[in-house]
């Protein structure tokens, strides 16, 4: 039997659980927990200089692995300033786990020095919480929180712990807890079989079907049977934003992304489809436009592990609860043997498609020419080219992150890593730097703007402090490109508090931190900066690219019409 | 249309404000809430009245089922089930209105449960409509102070809300 006090317990459980970062920043009710960290070396702790970095940062991380992140923070002010890191999590159902520290038990409700209701002011944001009440349950609670966060629709869990929960003078016997039991949450994994038959019989017999499929694909690690299945049928598939990377974006059957800022095919495919087989997706406003105008006349298959997803806002014709990859997995052994009822309706479908494609083929931007500014997208596509497509790409969020999401094609899952639901300025660096943390030998690439990267620019001090060599490529248009991009199109340009005035010196400020930093402002000097960002793939290099402020982010969905309905450039519109 | 929504919830600090959180957060809405502790310690039943169509009462009982707390739940108004809720009424009592308050009381099977030279405190179970017609019959003679349990129900017969 092991005596350990509730500190060393956290400490050590973190090890048994397989730990190996993570992200925190200490403080006073903490202090005991950081000591039982100082105390060995199995987990590793990256200190952030702001700890919402760190939430962002074990997102990145949970986002690239799909393991639980891992945050350590201290009462009050460290575990608000979590709280839009918990959020951005929650939203795109990333699992993470957050170990607040809290004032002493017999201190809460009198408004202690750093003391706020964390667990309360969390509570909408999280998948569960807990508080802790006694040293002995640290180690179920917390295997509790790690199940709870990866299993079923994944989430952020937060863990509050009072500081006589941790004090050292207490010792209480610790056992690595291998399993444990909720009566009240037992996820379902296989989905319902004769609603997939139904499902199956319908995809046989559509003649218009679209595969439409989200972050679920990502986070249930469906990928590869996806990819299977669509192949199999010869279906056209569009993703979502979350789920860019669950199917290659370079095979034929793949539209792009859909939505707000999705590619004209994939939107015009969902309005004329029959049949739209979603899975892991949630029918969100950015990709459903005006609900009572989408997909007029398709009939909709909802695969979700969530069964609060289906039918929340667009209604479902066949509903199944489950895990994506083994209802997918089932849907390919109910095909075995069987042939499309019409597979002449699925060319003509496929010809209509095309069409849709030549249409806009070389039409999505203009590029620069000699002399003028640089367009945003095409150093987006020299990005990837210079990382063969490889990489990992985080990004902020704003125009550049659409524009990464356009042209950075994504072969594999898990690669594109963005705020999608909450929309999180200020998330793509330290997201980075849980990426390159734990893939040392990939180029992680970040994405950022002017607006967002001066969020959380203090992470560079973590990343001289690790040894983080991320890319960072600052889209730089001088203002906040698509709150300017909105004003442009509804406020008749007035750009009220859209343009970035007195911006810092960006190569003087990263240089201070001893970093390279490179200007660039006309496409000569951009494969040349690329060559030289991308030489070392452990260093952090930081590219400040001047590019035309005046660009817009299209196609752009019409607000309240249906998914057709879409500005094609400053002119042209469906 | 109202739902009568009964919930078996583990008895733990917090468990009641997620569930209540759950209701603003995601603009339901609350007519009615009843709690307290069951046969087994480890267990709250908390009844809810709440009005929407289908499909918002399939957003409440689908989101509600995803909170952890959240160990078992039925909407008792999709079958047959008993609805009660009890009521203190203070209502004055003073000359000719002293008599007339008895008299409603025992046409509405209530009782008088205290009583001053100028007060009848009353109290009455029922469905919320008979409580609704009570409080109205009272009204004019003059009510000075409410107290309602909100609703809790259970359903007819051998169907069972139980692990």
């Amino acid at each position: 039997m092991e005596l350990l006090s509730g500190a060393d317990m956290i400490a050590r459980f973190l090890k048994d659980e397989g730990v190996e970062h993570i992200y925190g920043y200490p403080g006073g009710a903490a202090l005991h927990i950081y000591d039982a960290l100082f105390r060995q070396d199995s987990v590793k702790h990256i200190l952030v200089r702001h700890e919402q970095a760190a939430t962002h940062a074990a997102d990145g991380y949970a986002r690239a692995t799909g393991k639980p992140g891992v945050v350590l923070v201290t009462s009050g002010p460290g575990a608000t300033n979590a709280v839009t890191g918990i959020a951005t999590a929650y939203m795109d159902s990333i699992p993470m786990v957050v170990l607040c520290g809290q004032v002493m038990s017999h201190l809460i409700g009198e408004d202690a020095f750093q003391e706020t209701d964390i667990v309360g002011v969390t509570r909408p944001v999280v998948k569960h919480s807990f508080s802790i009440k006694h040293p002995s349950e640290i180690p179920e609670v917390l295997k509790k929180a790690f199940y709870l966060a990866a299993t079923g629709r994944p989430g952020p869990v937060l863990v509050d712990i009072p500081k006589d929960m941790t004090s050292p003078t207490e010792r209480y016997e610790y056992v690595y807890p291998k399993k444990v039991k909720i009566r009240s949450y037992n996820p379902v994994t296989r989905g319902h079989t004769g609603q997939i038959k139904k499902a199956v019989d319908m995809m046989l017999k559509a003649r218009r079907p679209v595969f439409y499929t989200g972050g679920g694909i990502i986070t249930g690690r469906a990928s590869e049977a996806l990819t299977d299945l669509v192949q199999r049928l010869g279906f056209p598939i569009t993703t979502t934003l979350m789920g860019i990377g669950g199917f290659p974006q370079g095979d034929r059957c793949s539209l792009g992304w859909l939505g707000m800022h999705g590619s004209y095919e994939a939107n015009m495919a969902m309005h004329h489809a029959d049949l739209i087989i979603a899975i892991g997706a949630r029918f969100d406003d950015r990709v459903t436009n005006n609900t009572s105008k989408f997909c007029p006349t398709a009939k909709i298959v909802h695969v979700d592990i969530d069964p609060s997803s289906i039918s929340k806002t667009v209604r479902a014709d066949v509903p199944i609860v489950g895990a994506a990859g083994s209802v997918i997995d089932e849907m390919i052994s109910l095909l075995q043997d069987r042939e499309p009822a019409s597979p002449d309706a699925l060319t003509e479908w496929w010809k209509t498609i095309d069409d849709w494609r030549a249409e806009r083929e070389g039409k999505l931007y203009e590029p620069s020419k000699p002399g003028e500014a640089l367009k945003p997208q095409e150093v987006i596509e020299a990005v990837y080219r210079a990382t063969r497509g490889e990489a990992f790409v985080t990004t902020d969020v704003g125009q550049h992150q659409m524009f990464a999401a356009q042209y950075y094609k994504f072969a594999k899952p898990n690669r594109f890593i963005t705020s999608g639901g909450l929309g999180t300025m200020g998330f793509g660096f330290p997201a980075a730097m849980g990426v390159k943390l734990n893939f040392p030998q990939d180029d992680v690439v970040c994405f950022t703007g002017e607006g967002s990267f001066q969020m959380m620019m203090q992470e560079l001090s973590t990343c001289k402090q690790f040894d983080v060599g991320v890319k960072i490529v600052n889209l730089n248009n001088q203002s906040l490109g698509m709150v300017r991009q909105w004003q442009d199109l509804n406020y008749k340009s007035r750009h009220a508090h859209s343009y970035m005035e007195s911006l810092p010196d960006f190569a003087k400020l990263i240089e201070a931190y001893g970093f390279t930093a490179i200007k660039v402002t006309t496409f000569a000097e951009l494969e040349p900066a690329l060559e030289r960002a991308f030489a070392d793939t452990n260093e952090l290099v930081f590219l400040d690219i001047y590019v035309d402020p005046f660009e817009h982010v299209y196609p752009m969905q019409v607000p309240l019409g249906s998914m057709r309905d879409m500005l094609l450039s400053k002119t042209e519109r469906t | 249309m109202r739902h009568i929504i009964s919930i078996l919830l583990e008895n733990e600090p917090g468990a009641l404000s997620r569930v209540v959180g759950l209701f603003s957060q995601r603009n339901f809405n609350i007519e009615t809430l009843n709690v307290a502790p069951t046969e087994d310690p480890s267990l709250s039943r908390l009844t809810v009245t709440t009005v929407g169509d289908d499909r918002v009462i399939e957003q409440i009982t689908k989101h509600l089922n995803k909170l952890i707390d959240v160990v078992k739940l039925v909407d008792l108004t999709e079958g047959n089930h008993i609805e009660r809720e009890l009521m203190l009424v203070k209502v004055k009592a003073l000359g000719a209105s002293r008599d007339e308050v008895k008299r409603t009381a025992d046409i509405f099977r209530a009782q008088i449960v205290d009583v001053t030279p100028s007060v009848y405190t009353v109290q009455i179970t029922g469905d919320a409509g008979k409580l609704d017609a009570f409080v109205q019959a009272m009204a004019p003679i003059g009510i000075l102070e409410v107290a309602r349990t909100g609703v809790s129900g259970i359903a007819r017969g051998d169907k069972l809300l139980s692990l």
